[in-house]
């Protein structure tokens, strides 16, 4: 049959950030998809070795919008792990809370453009809506909506009070009819069941060969979460990894609206059991060494590495983002479907395509 | 499946206020902790140098012999590191925005020179 080749972006109304596809189609079936990645290259692995290793932090930070306080305590932990700092238990717990915050935050936003990009605009403003509560208790905390700053090689740079914590907790709880009102039209809608429901299958042993991270791999049944490992405070709460079997659109988004559950559940945990205490901790020693760290972000496992060779100025910092990681299952499931379903299936990766190029 | 269930959500949300402000007319307070703006108070201000140093995207400028302070808003990413690190405490992170830049790059660089040094009086003569 005659092929044709459909560019899709770096500029598509589907995708928030410029990633480029050209598919092959033969009628309106894709039969390749050749990804071309590199539009927002910013080379900020490079900026390392020429910045001090404690304001790099805030470089760090800017490698993604969404996951950025992620970034920039992965940071950190990788750098603390070198120095080998203990860090104090409120400041592990704070720093946990606020992942977690950052996971609904980011989980909102998902559902927001995936409701976008199946063409469901009153769904996208109302999860977009609930974001915004996030954002604000996010401000208040830590004074940036989206870059938060608050991370420091050591600690955190405030500290952020109890009451404040127990508010933001039931602010959350407050807010859980309505995220439960917005998360029950994804999971039990005929329209949006009918986009996700069987689109771009992925069996466990699929996504575990190409290297999936994140709810890409728990949507196709497969238990792995870096919180496992109790990195920070995960260690001391109580929860399980969410997974799905399908392994379709429709089990990726699932997992995504369980894990906001989870989320404010682990929050407040937290908040419960708070410990009074100092922040931070002073870094006396620059980095002498080297070591990899992992993290879960909300799109997946993260990677960071960093060599330090006892100078103010790192040698080397590398960062895997979780995108990177599900590219190549995501140009695997784009083959075989609908050129309709191609924005769909895309979204299911939670593409971020700044961390991807960093 | 359930076919219409955004309708209930859909119906309430038309009887309620809009989730959005008239901006111009109706402002948000600031938090107490957002980052806004950076302000010096170039009256006690030493020109050390010291948040020049510490600044991730190099948005400062100190040139101590002239006792000038020179800050690019553009370049800025208001981390608020030179505040932390400002040892007179000179440096004040405001919470609210600053009002927007011009079409003219450079009404983005704000100059503040310190108080000049107090003329000398030449030894009188006799």
């Amino acid at each position: 049959m005659k092929q044709t080749i459909v560019p899709l972006g770096p500029q598509h109304p589907v995708l928030p950030e410029p990633l480029s596809f050209d598919l092959v189609l033969e009628d309106e079936k894709v039969v390749d998809a050749i990804p071309s990645i590199g539009f927002v290259h910013r080379g900020l692995e490079l900026l390392a070795p020429k910045r001090d290793f404690e304001e790099y932090v805030y470089v760090a930070e800017r490698i993604c919008g969404i996951c950025s306080f992620m970034h920039g305590m992965g940071y950190c932990q990788a750098v603390e792990e070198v120095i080998n700092l203990q860090l104090p238990r409120r400041a592990n717990q704070l720093r946990t809370m606020l992942c977690e915050l950052s996971r609904i935050h980011s989980h909102l936003l998902w559902l927001g453009l995936a409701a976008d990009a199946f063409g469901f605009e009153n769904l996208f403003m109302h999860s977009w809506r609930l974001r915004e509560k996030v954002l604000d208790l996010f401000e208040e905390m830590t004074g940036g909506r989206v870059i938060f700053s608050i991370a420091k090689v050591g600690g955190l740079r405030k500290d952020i009070s109890t009451e404040t914590i127990r508010r933001a907790s039931k602010v959350l709880r407050d807010m859980l009819p309505e995220i439960k009102e917005i998360c029950d039209v994804f999971l039990n809608d005929a329209s949006v069941k009918h986009r996700l429901c069987g689109v771009a299958v992925m069996s466990a042993e699929n996504a575990h060969k190409l290297g999936a991270v994140g709810p890409m791999l728990r949507g196709s049944g497969v238990a792995k979460d870096l919180r496992v490992s109790g990195y920070a405070s995960y260690g001391e709460l109580q929860w399980e990894i969410i997974t799905e079997k399908d392994g379709d659109c429709y089990a990726r988004c699932a997992v995504r609206v369980r894990e906001i559950y989870q989320s404010i559940d682990m929050i407040r945990q937290l908040a419960e059991k708070l410990e009074d205490g100092p922040v931070d901790t002073k870094v006396l020693a620059a980095p002498k060494g080297e070591t990899f760290m992992r993290l879960e972000q909300p799109r997946g496992e993260v990677v960071y590495y960093v060599r330090g060779n006892g100078t103010r100025f790192l040698e080397r910092f590398r960062v895997r983002t979780p995108t990177f990681a599900n590219v190549p299952a995501v140009v695997t499931l784009l083959k075989g479907h609908e050129l309709a379903d191609i924005p769909t299936i895309l979204l299911t990766i939670d593409p971020c395509i700044s961390c991807m190029e960093r | 499946m359930a076919l219409f269930s955004m309708l209930g959500t859909a119906v309430k949300s038309l009887l309620r206020k809009p989730a959005t402000r008239l901006y111009p007319f109706e402002k948000r307070q600031p938090f107490e902790r957002s980052r806004g703006n950076l302000v010096n108070h170039v009256e006690s201000c030493i020109f050390c140098g010291v948040c020049q140093l510490k600044c991730p995207s190099k948005a400062i400028t100190v040139v101590r012999a002239e006792k000038t302070w020179t800050f690019d808003r553009l370049r800025c990413i208001v981390c608020g590191r030179c505040v932390e690190v400002c040892p007179k405490k000179c440096l004040e992170m405001k919470n609210d925005h600053a009002a927007p830049i011009g079409p003219v790059k450079a009404d983005s660089v704000i100059v503040q020179k310190g108080p000049a040094p107090e003329a000398q009086t030449p030894p009188a003569q006799q």
